[in-house]
Protein backbone atom coordinates (compact mmCIF):
# COMPACT_ATOMS: atom_id res chain seq x y z
CA UNK A 1 0.00 0.00 0.00
CA UNK A 2 2.55 3.01 1.01
CA UNK A 3 5.31 3.20 -1.15
CA UNK A 4 8.29 2.09 0.96
CA UNK A 5 6.52 -1.50 1.23
CA UNK A 6 8.55 -2.79 -1.93
CA UNK A 7 10.83 -5.13 -0.32
CA UNK A 8 9.77 -6.14 3.20
CA UNK A 9 12.11 -8.29 3.80
CA UNK A 10 14.39 -5.63 4.63
CA UNK A 11 11.93 -3.43 6.95
CA UNK A 12 11.56 -4.23 10.33
CA UNK A 13 9.48 -2.59 13.40
CA UNK A 14 6.58 -0.82 13.78
CA UNK A 15 7.17 -0.11 9.80
CA UNK A 16 6.99 -3.42 9.06
CA UNK A 17 3.79 -3.71 10.85
CA UNK A 18 2.10 -0.74 9.17
CA UNK A 19 2.79 -2.55 5.30
CA UNK A 20 1.93 -6.01 6.85
CA UNK A 21 -1.35 -4.05 8.17
CA UNK A 22 -2.15 -3.05 5.23
CA UNK A 23 -1.88 -5.86 2.60
CA UNK A 24 -4.37 -7.34 0.29
CA UNK A 25 -5.11 -10.30 2.69
CA UNK A 26 -5.18 -8.08 5.58
CA UNK A 27 -8.28 -5.87 3.88
CA UNK A 28 -10.21 -9.27 3.70
CA UNK A 29 -9.93 -9.74 6.89
CA UNK A 30 -11.35 -5.87 7.24
CA UNK A 31 -14.20 -6.50 5.09
CA UNK A 32 -15.26 -9.47 7.10
CA UNK A 33 -15.81 -7.04 10.20
CA UNK A 34 -18.26 -5.35 7.64
CA UNK A 35 -19.87 -9.04 6.89
CA UNK A 36 -20.34 -9.72 10.36
CA UNK A 37 -22.01 -6.33 10.84
CA UNK A 38 -24.19 -6.55 7.52
CA UNK A 39 -25.24 -10.09 8.24
CA UNK A 40 -26.32 -9.13 11.70
CA UNK A 41 -28.05 -5.70 10.56
CA UNK A 42 -30.36 -7.93 8.53
CA UNK A 43 -30.32 -10.97 10.75
CA UNK A 44 -32.08 -8.80 13.58
CA UNK A 45 -35.50 -7.95 11.62
CA UNK A 46 -35.81 -10.88 9.80
CA UNK A 47 -35.45 -12.63 13.88
CA UNK A 48 -38.06 -9.81 14.81
CA UNK A 49 -40.47 -10.33 12.25
CA UNK A 50 -39.93 -14.33 13.00
CA UNK A 51 -40.82 -13.42 16.60
CA UNK A 52 -43.61 -10.69 15.84
CA UNK A 53 -45.62 -13.51 13.65
CA UNK A 54 -44.78 -16.04 16.37
CA UNK A 55 -46.71 -13.81 18.54
CA UNK A 56 -49.07 -13.21 17.15
CA UNK A 57 -49.86 -16.94 16.10
CA UNK A 58 -49.71 -17.74 19.99
CA UNK A 59 -52.41 -15.36 20.75
CA UNK A 60 -54.42 -16.42 17.67
CA UNK A 61 -57.74 -17.52 18.64
CA UNK A 62 -57.33 -20.42 16.15
CA UNK A 63 -56.43 -23.52 18.16
CA UNK A 64 -53.63 -25.20 15.34
CA UNK A 65 -52.45 -21.80 14.86
CA UNK A 66 -52.17 -21.06 18.37
CA UNK A 67 -50.14 -24.53 19.22
CA UNK A 68 -48.40 -23.77 16.41
CA UNK A 69 -47.13 -20.70 18.03
CA UNK A 70 -46.70 -22.20 21.26
CA UNK A 71 -44.44 -25.02 19.91
CA UNK A 72 -42.39 -22.26 18.00
CA UNK A 73 -41.87 -20.26 21.49
CA UNK A 74 -41.22 -23.76 23.10
CA UNK A 75 -38.80 -24.83 20.76
CA UNK A 76 -35.76 -22.58 21.93
CA UNK A 77 -35.85 -24.21 25.53
CA UNK A 78 -34.46 -27.01 26.75
CA UNK A 79 -31.91 -27.59 23.38
CA UNK A 80 -28.97 -25.43 23.02
CA UNK A 81 -29.41 -23.07 20.24
CA UNK A 82 -26.05 -24.36 18.65
CA UNK A 83 -27.89 -27.68 17.60
CA UNK A 84 -30.58 -25.45 16.11
CA UNK A 85 -27.72 -24.08 13.57
CA UNK A 86 -26.22 -27.43 12.68
CA UNK A 87 -29.54 -28.76 11.76
CA UNK A 88 -31.27 -25.97 10.41
CA UNK A 89 -28.29 -25.42 7.88
CA UNK A 90 -28.47 -28.65 6.31
CA UNK A 91 -32.49 -29.74 6.56
CA UNK A 92 -33.39 -26.03 5.36
CA UNK A 93 -31.06 -26.63 2.12
CA UNK A 94 -32.06 -30.46 1.74
CA UNK A 95 -35.67 -29.35 1.72
CA UNK A 96 -35.25 -26.43 -0.49
CA UNK A 97 -33.33 -29.01 -3.21
CA UNK A 98 -36.28 -31.90 -2.35
CA UNK A 99 -39.39 -29.18 -3.27
CA UNK A 100 -37.24 -28.15 -6.61
CA UNK A 101 -36.05 -31.69 -7.27
CA UNK A 102 -39.87 -32.64 -7.36
CA UNK A 103 -40.64 -29.75 -9.18
CA UNK A 104 -38.07 -30.01 -12.21
CA UNK A 105 -37.48 -33.77 -12.76
CA UNK A 106 -40.88 -35.31 -12.00
CA UNK A 107 -40.01 -38.50 -14.03
CA UNK A 108 -37.02 -39.27 -11.60
CA UNK A 109 -37.84 -42.93 -9.97
CA UNK A 110 -34.55 -43.46 -7.92
CA UNK A 111 -35.01 -42.88 -4.09
CA UNK A 112 -33.45 -39.48 -3.05
CA UNK A 113 -31.96 -41.25 -0.22
CA UNK A 114 -29.24 -43.80 -1.23
CA UNK A 115 -27.38 -44.77 1.56
CA UNK A 116 -25.60 -42.17 2.87
CA UNK A 117 -26.15 -40.18 -0.17
CA UNK A 118 -28.78 -37.60 -0.55
CA UNK A 119 -29.44 -37.27 -4.72
CA UNK A 120 -31.05 -35.19 -6.68
CA UNK A 121 -31.10 -34.45 -9.89
CA UNK A 122 -28.60 -31.91 -11.44
CA UNK A 123 -30.73 -29.46 -12.23
CA UNK A 124 -32.22 -29.25 -8.95
CA UNK A 125 -28.86 -28.15 -7.26
CA UNK A 126 -28.96 -24.78 -4.94
CA UNK A 127 -27.32 -23.03 -6.42
CA UNK A 128 -26.52 -24.94 -9.71
CA UNK A 129 -22.97 -26.33 -10.10
CA UNK A 130 -22.10 -24.14 -12.86
CA UNK A 131 -23.20 -20.87 -11.03
CA UNK A 132 -20.37 -18.69 -9.77
CA UNK A 133 -18.63 -18.57 -6.78
CA UNK A 134 -20.60 -15.04 -5.57
CA UNK A 135 -23.83 -17.20 -5.71
CA UNK A 136 -22.46 -19.83 -3.43
CA UNK A 137 -21.29 -17.45 -0.73
CA UNK A 138 -24.72 -15.82 -0.87
CA UNK A 139 -26.87 -18.47 -0.94
CA UNK A 140 -24.58 -19.80 2.27
CA UNK A 141 -24.96 -16.72 3.38
CA UNK A 142 -28.87 -16.47 3.30
CA UNK A 143 -29.15 -20.06 5.10
CA UNK A 144 -27.57 -18.71 7.69
CA UNK A 145 -29.09 -15.44 8.34
CA UNK A 146 -32.84 -17.68 7.48
CA UNK A 147 -31.38 -20.03 10.15
CA UNK A 148 -30.55 -17.44 12.88
CA UNK A 149 -34.29 -15.47 11.89
CA UNK A 150 -35.74 -18.49 12.93
CA UNK A 151 -33.90 -19.43 16.45
CA UNK A 152 -33.74 -15.45 16.99
CA UNK A 153 -36.89 -15.74 16.26
CA UNK A 154 -38.05 -18.08 18.58
CA UNK A 155 -36.54 -16.34 21.32
CA UNK A 156 -38.22 -12.61 20.16
CA UNK A 157 -41.93 -14.56 19.87
CA UNK A 158 -41.27 -15.08 23.89
CA UNK A 159 -40.32 -11.44 24.70
CA UNK A 160 -42.63 -10.21 22.28
CA UNK A 161 -45.72 -12.22 23.81
CA UNK A 162 -44.80 -11.73 27.34
CA UNK A 163 -44.88 -8.07 26.20
CA UNK A 164 -48.51 -8.19 24.91
CA UNK A 165 -49.55 -9.51 27.85
CA UNK A 166 -47.95 -6.61 29.65
CA UNK A 167 -49.79 -3.88 28.89
CA UNK A 168 -52.76 -3.18 30.85
CA UNK A 169 -56.13 -5.03 30.52
CA UNK A 170 -57.67 -1.98 31.02
CA UNK A 171 -56.41 0.20 27.53
CA UNK A 172 -58.03 -2.60 25.36
CA UNK A 173 -60.93 -2.41 27.44
CA UNK A 174 -60.90 1.45 26.31
CA UNK A 175 -60.67 0.45 22.73
CA UNK A 176 -63.34 -1.60 23.03
CA UNK A 177 -65.49 0.93 24.66
CA UNK A 178 -64.59 3.21 21.59
CA UNK A 179 -65.94 0.26 19.25
CA UNK A 180 -62.62 -0.54 17.99
CA UNK A 181 -62.80 -4.04 16.46
CA UNK A 182 -60.42 -6.59 18.01
CA UNK A 183 -58.21 -6.17 14.73
CA UNK A 184 -57.73 -2.17 15.34
CA UNK A 185 -57.53 -2.36 18.97
CA UNK A 186 -54.35 -5.09 18.35
CA UNK A 187 -52.89 -2.43 15.85
CA UNK A 188 -53.38 1.08 17.45
CA UNK A 189 -53.47 0.37 21.01
CA UNK A 190 -51.64 -2.84 22.00
CA UNK A 191 -48.87 -2.71 18.98
CA UNK A 192 -47.91 0.87 19.59
CA UNK A 193 -47.47 0.02 23.63
CA UNK A 194 -45.78 -3.04 23.53
CA UNK A 195 -42.59 -2.02 22.96
CA UNK A 196 -41.57 -0.85 26.11
CA UNK A 197 -42.17 -4.22 27.95
CA UNK A 198 -40.98 -5.64 25.45
CA UNK A 199 -37.48 -3.28 25.26
CA UNK A 200 -35.78 -5.31 27.87
CA UNK A 201 -36.00 -8.69 26.55
CA UNK A 202 -34.65 -7.58 23.23
CA UNK A 203 -32.17 -5.43 24.43
CA UNK A 204 -30.81 -8.33 26.04
CA UNK A 205 -31.49 -10.35 22.62
CA UNK A 206 -29.61 -8.28 20.92
CA UNK A 207 -26.60 -8.97 23.07
CA UNK A 208 -26.97 -12.70 22.86
CA UNK A 209 -27.14 -12.09 18.91
CA UNK A 210 -24.17 -9.83 18.91
CA UNK A 211 -22.23 -12.44 21.04
CA UNK A 212 -23.58 -15.79 18.70
CA UNK A 213 -22.55 -13.85 15.43
CA UNK A 214 -19.17 -16.22 15.38
CA UNK A 215 -21.32 -19.24 14.85
CA UNK A 216 -21.48 -18.19 11.66
CA UNK A 217 -17.76 -19.64 10.97
CA UNK A 218 -19.73 -23.04 11.83
CA UNK A 219 -22.39 -22.29 9.27
CA UNK A 220 -19.45 -22.24 6.28
CA UNK A 221 -19.81 -18.15 6.32
CA UNK A 222 -16.46 -16.63 5.81
CA UNK A 223 -16.25 -14.23 8.52
CA UNK A 224 -14.19 -12.89 10.80
CA UNK A 225 -13.25 -16.13 12.91
CA UNK A 226 -12.48 -17.79 9.64
CA UNK A 227 -9.97 -15.08 8.61
CA UNK A 228 -8.36 -14.93 12.13
CA UNK A 229 -7.60 -18.81 12.03
CA UNK A 230 -6.83 -18.16 8.16
CA UNK A 231 -4.51 -15.14 9.01
CA UNK A 232 -2.98 -15.76 12.20
CA UNK A 233 -1.51 -18.90 11.44
CA UNK A 234 2.52 -19.55 10.74
CA UNK A 235 3.28 -17.77 7.45
CA UNK A 236 5.85 -19.23 6.23
CA UNK A 237 8.61 -17.67 3.91
CA UNK A 238 8.19 -19.57 1.31
CA UNK A 239 4.41 -18.37 0.17
CA UNK A 240 4.70 -15.15 1.88
CA UNK A 241 6.32 -11.56 1.70
CA UNK A 242 5.11 -11.50 5.70
CA UNK A 243 6.44 -14.87 7.40
CA UNK A 244 5.73 -14.88 11.22
CA UNK A 245 4.76 -17.39 13.91
CA UNK A 246 1.93 -18.23 15.02
CA UNK A 247 -0.19 -15.05 15.79
CA UNK A 248 -3.57 -16.25 16.25
CA UNK A 249 -3.51 -15.21 19.94
CA UNK A 250 -3.02 -11.80 19.01
CA UNK A 251 -5.95 -12.01 15.88
CA UNK A 252 -8.01 -13.31 18.77
CA UNK A 253 -7.30 -11.13 21.13
CA UNK A 254 -8.24 -8.25 18.32
CA UNK A 255 -12.15 -9.66 18.08
CA UNK A 256 -12.59 -9.84 21.40
CA UNK A 257 -11.84 -6.58 21.96
CA UNK A 258 -13.62 -5.42 19.20
CA UNK A 259 -16.94 -7.78 20.66
CA UNK A 260 -16.12 -5.88 23.96
CA UNK A 261 -16.82 -2.25 22.40
CA UNK A 262 -19.39 -3.64 20.30
CA UNK A 263 -21.58 -4.96 23.01
CA UNK A 264 -20.35 -1.85 25.31
CA UNK A 265 -21.54 0.66 22.57
CA UNK A 266 -24.73 -1.74 21.92
CA UNK A 267 -25.37 -1.38 26.39
CA UNK A 268 -25.30 2.35 26.18
CA UNK A 269 -27.66 3.05 23.02
CA UNK A 270 -29.80 0.81 24.18
CA UNK A 271 -30.32 2.47 27.75
CA UNK A 272 -30.66 5.96 26.18
CA UNK A 273 -33.60 4.39 23.95
CA UNK A 274 -34.89 2.90 26.99
CA UNK A 275 -34.99 6.58 28.60
CA UNK A 276 -36.65 7.83 25.48
CA UNK A 277 -39.40 5.12 25.53
CA UNK A 278 -40.30 5.67 29.20
CA UNK A 279 -42.00 9.54 28.27
CA UNK A 280 -45.46 9.04 29.42
CA UNK A 281 -45.60 5.11 30.09
CA UNK A 282 -47.90 4.31 32.72
CA UNK A 283 -44.40 2.07 34.33
CA UNK A 284 -42.08 3.15 36.86
CA UNK A 285 -39.46 4.32 34.95
CA UNK A 286 -42.06 6.94 33.16
CA UNK A 287 -43.42 7.97 36.06
CA UNK A 288 -40.13 8.85 37.95
CA UNK A 289 -39.30 10.59 34.59
CA UNK A 290 -42.90 12.56 35.27
CA UNK A 291 -42.04 13.19 38.22
CA UNK A 292 -38.48 14.80 37.75
CA UNK A 293 -39.93 17.06 34.96
CA UNK B 1 -25.00 -57.06 15.94
CA UNK B 2 -27.61 -56.71 18.63
CA UNK B 3 -28.55 -53.48 20.40
CA UNK B 4 -26.95 -54.30 23.42
CA UNK B 5 -23.63 -55.17 21.92
CA UNK B 6 -23.66 -51.87 20.38
CA UNK B 7 -24.62 -50.34 24.16
CA UNK B 8 -21.32 -52.17 25.34
CA UNK B 9 -19.21 -51.19 22.63
CA UNK B 10 -20.03 -47.69 22.82
CA UNK B 11 -21.37 -46.97 26.10
CA UNK B 12 -18.20 -45.43 27.45
CA UNK B 13 -16.73 -44.92 23.57
CA UNK B 14 -16.12 -41.10 24.65
CA UNK B 15 -14.17 -41.65 27.59
CA UNK B 16 -11.94 -43.97 25.41
CA UNK B 17 -13.22 -47.69 26.37
CA UNK B 18 -14.53 -49.86 24.66
CA UNK B 19 -14.72 -50.35 20.31
CA UNK B 20 -11.93 -48.20 19.22
CA UNK B 21 -13.36 -47.53 15.57
CA UNK B 22 -16.54 -45.56 15.56
CA UNK B 23 -19.50 -47.13 12.79
CA UNK B 24 -18.47 -45.76 9.31
CA UNK B 25 -21.18 -47.54 7.39
CA UNK B 26 -24.58 -48.97 7.71
CA UNK B 27 -25.65 -47.08 10.50
CA UNK B 28 -28.08 -47.89 12.87
CA UNK B 29 -30.39 -45.79 15.42
CA UNK B 30 -29.16 -48.01 18.14
CA UNK B 31 -25.78 -46.57 17.26
CA UNK B 32 -26.73 -42.96 17.22
CA UNK B 33 -28.77 -43.20 20.68
CA UNK B 34 -25.82 -44.80 22.31
CA UNK B 35 -22.71 -42.71 21.04
CA UNK B 36 -24.53 -39.62 21.09
CA UNK B 37 -25.36 -40.07 24.88
CA UNK B 38 -21.63 -41.63 25.21
CA UNK B 39 -21.08 -37.83 24.54
CA UNK B 40 -23.27 -36.61 26.78
CA UNK B 41 -21.15 -37.74 29.81
CA UNK B 42 -18.76 -34.83 28.42
CA UNK B 43 -20.95 -32.15 28.86
CA UNK B 44 -22.59 -33.36 32.06
CA UNK B 45 -18.73 -33.52 33.32
CA UNK B 46 -18.08 -29.33 32.02
CA UNK B 47 -21.40 -28.38 33.26
CA UNK B 48 -21.33 -30.04 36.70
CA UNK B 49 -17.58 -29.02 37.08
CA UNK B 50 -17.65 -25.60 36.05
CA UNK B 51 -20.91 -24.83 37.75
CA UNK B 52 -19.63 -26.60 40.71
CA UNK B 53 -16.48 -24.62 40.81
CA UNK B 54 -17.51 -20.88 39.30
CA UNK B 55 -20.07 -20.99 42.18
CA UNK B 56 -17.80 -19.75 44.66
CA UNK B 57 -16.16 -17.73 42.46
CA UNK B 58 -19.39 -16.00 41.31
CA UNK B 59 -19.76 -15.42 45.00
CA UNK B 60 -16.66 -13.56 45.25
CA UNK B 61 -16.87 -11.73 42.18
CA UNK B 62 -20.80 -10.34 43.77
CA UNK B 63 -19.25 -9.56 46.82
CA UNK B 64 -16.30 -7.64 45.41
CA UNK B 65 -18.57 -5.89 42.95
CA UNK B 66 -20.24 -4.50 45.61
CA UNK B 67 -17.45 -3.94 47.80
CA UNK B 68 -16.75 0.16 48.56
CA UNK B 69 -13.01 -0.60 47.92
CA UNK B 70 -12.04 0.17 44.03
CA UNK B 71 -9.11 -2.59 45.09
CA UNK B 72 -11.59 -5.02 45.02
CA UNK B 73 -14.39 -3.52 43.13
CA UNK B 74 -12.25 -2.82 39.87
CA UNK B 75 -11.02 -6.00 38.70
CA UNK B 76 -14.35 -7.86 39.81
CA UNK B 77 -15.86 -5.39 37.74
CA UNK B 78 -14.06 -6.33 35.00
CA UNK B 79 -13.56 -10.04 35.17
CA UNK B 80 -17.38 -9.93 34.76
CA UNK B 81 -17.74 -6.94 31.83
CA UNK B 82 -14.87 -9.10 29.74
CA UNK B 83 -16.39 -12.03 30.30
CA UNK B 84 -20.30 -11.22 30.14
CA UNK B 85 -19.25 -9.15 26.98
CA UNK B 86 -17.18 -11.08 24.90
CA UNK B 87 -18.59 -14.59 22.90
CA UNK B 88 -18.08 -17.40 24.85
CA UNK B 89 -16.79 -18.96 21.41
CA UNK B 90 -13.87 -16.21 20.94
CA UNK B 91 -12.69 -16.74 24.67
CA UNK B 92 -12.79 -20.74 23.98
CA UNK B 93 -10.58 -19.99 21.04
CA UNK B 94 -8.42 -17.25 22.22
CA UNK B 95 -7.85 -19.64 25.53
CA UNK B 96 -6.72 -22.49 23.34
CA UNK B 97 -4.33 -20.13 21.25
CA UNK B 98 -3.29 -18.97 24.63
CA UNK B 99 -2.44 -22.05 26.30
CA UNK B 100 -0.68 -23.12 23.20
CA UNK B 101 1.84 -19.74 23.98
CA UNK B 102 2.19 -21.46 27.24
CA UNK B 103 2.57 -24.31 26.27
CA UNK B 104 5.54 -23.40 24.61
CA UNK B 105 7.21 -21.43 27.12
CA UNK B 106 6.91 -24.00 29.66
CA UNK B 107 6.07 -27.66 29.15
CA UNK B 108 4.54 -27.67 32.57
CA UNK B 109 1.26 -26.11 31.09
CA UNK B 110 1.18 -28.88 28.34
CA UNK B 111 -2.61 -30.37 30.52
CA UNK B 112 -3.77 -26.72 29.84
CA UNK B 113 -4.28 -27.23 25.60
CA UNK B 114 -6.59 -30.71 26.25
CA UNK B 115 -10.16 -30.08 26.25
CA UNK B 116 -10.63 -31.38 29.45
CA UNK B 117 -8.98 -29.09 31.52
CA UNK B 118 -8.46 -25.99 29.13
CA UNK B 119 -12.10 -26.02 28.28
CA UNK B 120 -13.27 -26.37 31.55
CA UNK B 121 -11.32 -23.60 32.88
CA UNK B 122 -12.83 -21.43 30.25
CA UNK B 123 -16.65 -22.25 31.00
CA UNK B 124 -15.78 -21.87 34.65
CA UNK B 125 -14.51 -18.65 34.28
CA UNK B 126 -17.66 -17.72 31.88
CA UNK B 127 -20.42 -19.07 34.35
CA UNK B 128 -18.50 -17.59 37.44
CA UNK B 129 -18.95 -14.02 35.32
CA UNK B 130 -22.51 -14.26 34.66
CA UNK B 131 -23.27 -15.65 38.00
CA UNK B 132 -21.45 -13.21 39.50
CA UNK B 133 -23.53 -10.67 37.55
CA UNK B 134 -26.80 -12.26 38.87
CA UNK B 135 -25.88 -12.76 42.18
CA UNK B 136 -24.24 -9.10 42.90
CA UNK B 137 -28.02 -8.09 41.88
CA UNK B 138 -29.49 -10.49 44.50
CA UNK B 139 -26.89 -9.12 46.85
CA UNK B 140 -28.31 -5.60 46.24
CA UNK B 141 -32.44 -6.32 46.50
CA UNK B 142 -31.22 -7.78 50.60
CA UNK B 143 -33.62 -6.12 52.08
CA UNK B 144 -32.41 -3.53 54.08
CA UNK B 145 -34.71 -4.29 56.85
CA UNK B 146 -32.59 -8.15 57.22
CA UNK B 147 -29.85 -6.28 57.63
CA UNK B 148 -30.83 -4.20 59.94
CA UNK B 149 -32.07 -6.65 61.86
CA UNK B 150 -28.86 -8.85 61.57
CA UNK B 151 -27.42 -5.93 63.23
CA UNK B 152 -29.55 -5.07 66.52
CA UNK B 153 -29.13 -8.47 67.23
CA UNK B 154 -25.11 -7.36 67.32
CA UNK B 155 -24.06 -9.30 64.39
CA UNK B 156 -20.92 -7.70 62.54
CA UNK B 157 -18.94 -8.58 59.13
CA UNK B 158 -18.59 -12.27 58.57
CA UNK B 159 -21.02 -13.67 60.91
CA UNK B 160 -23.43 -11.17 59.76
CA UNK B 161 -23.10 -11.89 56.06
CA UNK B 162 -23.02 -15.78 56.68
CA UNK B 163 -25.89 -16.02 58.45
CA UNK B 164 -28.47 -13.05 56.99
CA UNK B 165 -27.04 -11.50 53.79
CA UNK B 166 -25.57 -15.15 51.71
CA UNK B 167 -28.47 -16.70 52.55
CA UNK B 168 -30.99 -14.12 51.59
CA UNK B 169 -28.52 -13.40 48.49
CA UNK B 170 -28.56 -16.81 47.54
CA UNK B 171 -32.55 -16.95 47.92
CA UNK B 172 -33.35 -14.11 45.60
CA UNK B 173 -30.84 -15.20 43.21
CA UNK B 174 -31.94 -18.72 42.85
CA UNK B 175 -34.07 -18.39 40.22
CA UNK B 176 -31.99 -16.62 37.85
CA UNK B 177 -29.00 -18.95 38.99
CA UNK B 178 -31.05 -21.97 37.43
CA UNK B 179 -31.18 -20.50 34.20
CA UNK B 180 -27.55 -19.45 33.76
CA UNK B 181 -27.10 -23.20 35.08
CA UNK B 182 -29.51 -24.59 32.00
CA UNK B 183 -27.19 -22.03 29.50
CA UNK B 184 -24.01 -23.34 31.22
CA UNK B 185 -25.06 -26.98 30.48
CA UNK B 186 -26.53 -25.90 26.77
CA UNK B 187 -22.97 -23.80 26.29
CA UNK B 188 -20.97 -27.01 26.87
CA UNK B 189 -21.89 -28.03 23.08
CA UNK B 190 -19.09 -25.28 22.20
CA UNK B 191 -16.48 -26.94 23.13
CA UNK B 192 -15.27 -29.41 20.39
CA UNK B 193 -15.82 -27.02 17.23
CA UNK B 194 -13.52 -24.05 18.46
CA UNK B 195 -10.04 -25.17 18.54
CA UNK B 196 -9.97 -27.51 21.65
CA UNK B 197 -8.74 -31.28 19.42
CA UNK B 198 -11.16 -33.84 20.21
CA UNK B 199 -8.32 -36.80 20.64
CA UNK B 200 -9.24 -40.35 19.04
CA UNK B 201 -12.69 -38.51 18.73
CA UNK B 202 -13.44 -38.81 21.62
CA UNK B 203 -16.16 -36.05 21.81
CA UNK B 204 -19.11 -34.69 23.37
CA UNK B 205 -22.79 -35.23 22.05
CA UNK B 206 -22.83 -32.73 19.46
CA UNK B 207 -19.45 -33.68 18.25
CA UNK B 208 -21.08 -37.69 17.45
CA UNK B 209 -24.11 -36.14 15.86
CA UNK B 210 -22.15 -33.68 13.47
CA UNK B 211 -20.23 -37.03 12.68
CA UNK B 212 -23.67 -38.98 12.13
CA UNK B 213 -24.78 -36.17 9.91
CA UNK B 214 -21.75 -35.60 8.05
CA UNK B 215 -21.60 -39.36 7.17
CA UNK B 216 -25.05 -39.90 6.70
CA UNK B 217 -26.03 -36.16 5.04
CA UNK B 218 -29.02 -37.04 7.22
CA UNK B 219 -29.84 -34.46 10.08
CA UNK B 220 -33.46 -35.08 10.53
CA UNK B 221 -32.18 -38.31 12.99
CA UNK B 222 -29.06 -37.25 14.87
CA UNK B 223 -29.52 -33.43 16.21
CA UNK B 224 -33.21 -34.73 17.16
CA UNK B 225 -31.79 -36.94 19.65
CA UNK B 226 -29.58 -34.32 20.84
CA UNK B 227 -32.12 -32.27 21.33
CA UNK B 228 -34.27 -35.05 22.88
CA UNK B 229 -31.34 -35.76 25.85
CA UNK B 230 -30.74 -32.31 26.32
CA UNK B 231 -34.27 -31.77 27.10
CA UNK B 232 -33.60 -34.68 29.52
CA UNK B 233 -31.26 -33.27 31.17
CA UNK B 234 -32.67 -30.00 31.51
CA UNK B 235 -35.65 -31.22 32.81
CA UNK B 236 -33.33 -32.81 35.46
CA UNK B 237 -31.71 -29.63 36.15
CA UNK B 238 -34.50 -27.86 36.60
CA UNK B 239 -35.84 -30.52 38.89
CA UNK B 240 -32.83 -30.85 41.40
CA UNK B 241 -32.52 -26.88 41.44
CA UNK B 242 -35.96 -26.66 42.55
CA UNK B 243 -35.37 -28.83 45.45
CA UNK B 244 -32.90 -26.19 46.47
CA UNK B 245 -34.91 -23.61 45.91
CA UNK B 246 -37.83 -25.20 48.22
CA UNK B 247 -34.98 -25.69 50.99
CA UNK B 248 -33.77 -22.22 50.79
CA UNK B 249 -37.15 -20.62 50.68
CA UNK B 250 -38.67 -23.01 53.51
CA UNK B 251 -39.28 -20.06 56.28
CA UNK B 252 -41.48 -18.10 53.91
CA UNK B 253 -45.29 -18.43 54.26
CA UNK B 254 -46.41 -20.75 51.92
CA UNK B 255 -48.37 -18.73 49.50
CA UNK B 256 -45.27 -15.80 49.32
CA UNK B 257 -42.57 -18.91 48.43
CA UNK B 258 -41.39 -18.30 44.28
CA UNK B 259 -42.17 -21.46 42.32
CA UNK B 260 -40.09 -22.40 40.49
CA UNK B 261 -41.31 -22.73 37.24
CA UNK B 262 -41.05 -25.50 35.03
CA UNK B 263 -40.68 -23.09 32.45
CA UNK B 264 -37.45 -21.62 32.22
CA UNK B 265 -36.63 -18.26 31.01
CA UNK B 266 -34.75 -18.76 27.98
CA UNK B 267 -32.35 -15.15 28.00
CA UNK B 268 -29.53 -14.85 29.79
Amino acid sequence: MFSYCEDPSTLDGLVWLSCYLTTGKQFLFYQSFGTVLILLFITAPVALAFGFGGAIAARSRIAPLRWVGKLYIAMVRGVPDIVYFMFFVIALDQALEWLRHKWKCPDWDQPIRQGSDFIVCAQAKLPLSAAPQVWHEVYNASLAIFTFGIVFGAFAANVLFGAMRAVPRAQIETAEAYGMTPRQAFWRILVPQMWIYALPGLSNLWMILIKATPLLFLLGVEDIVYWARELGGSANPRFTDYPHGDWRLWYFLALLVFYLAFTRLSEIVLGRLTERLSHGQATLGGVKQGKAA
Amino acid sequence: MSCWETVADYAFRSLGFGERLLPRSDFTLCQQFTLIGSGLIWNVYYGALALGFGFFLAVSLAVGKAAANPLFRKPAEWFIFVFRGSPLFIQFFLAYFLFLKLKQWQPVFDPLTSAVLGALIVLFFNTAAYSGEIFHGALRSVPRGDVEAAEAYGMTGWTKFRRVIFPTMLRLGWPSYTNEAIFLFHATTLVFFSGFPAWQQKGDALYYASYFADKTFNPFIPYPIVAFYFVLLTLVLIGLFGLVNRRLNRHLPQDQRPRMRLKPQILR
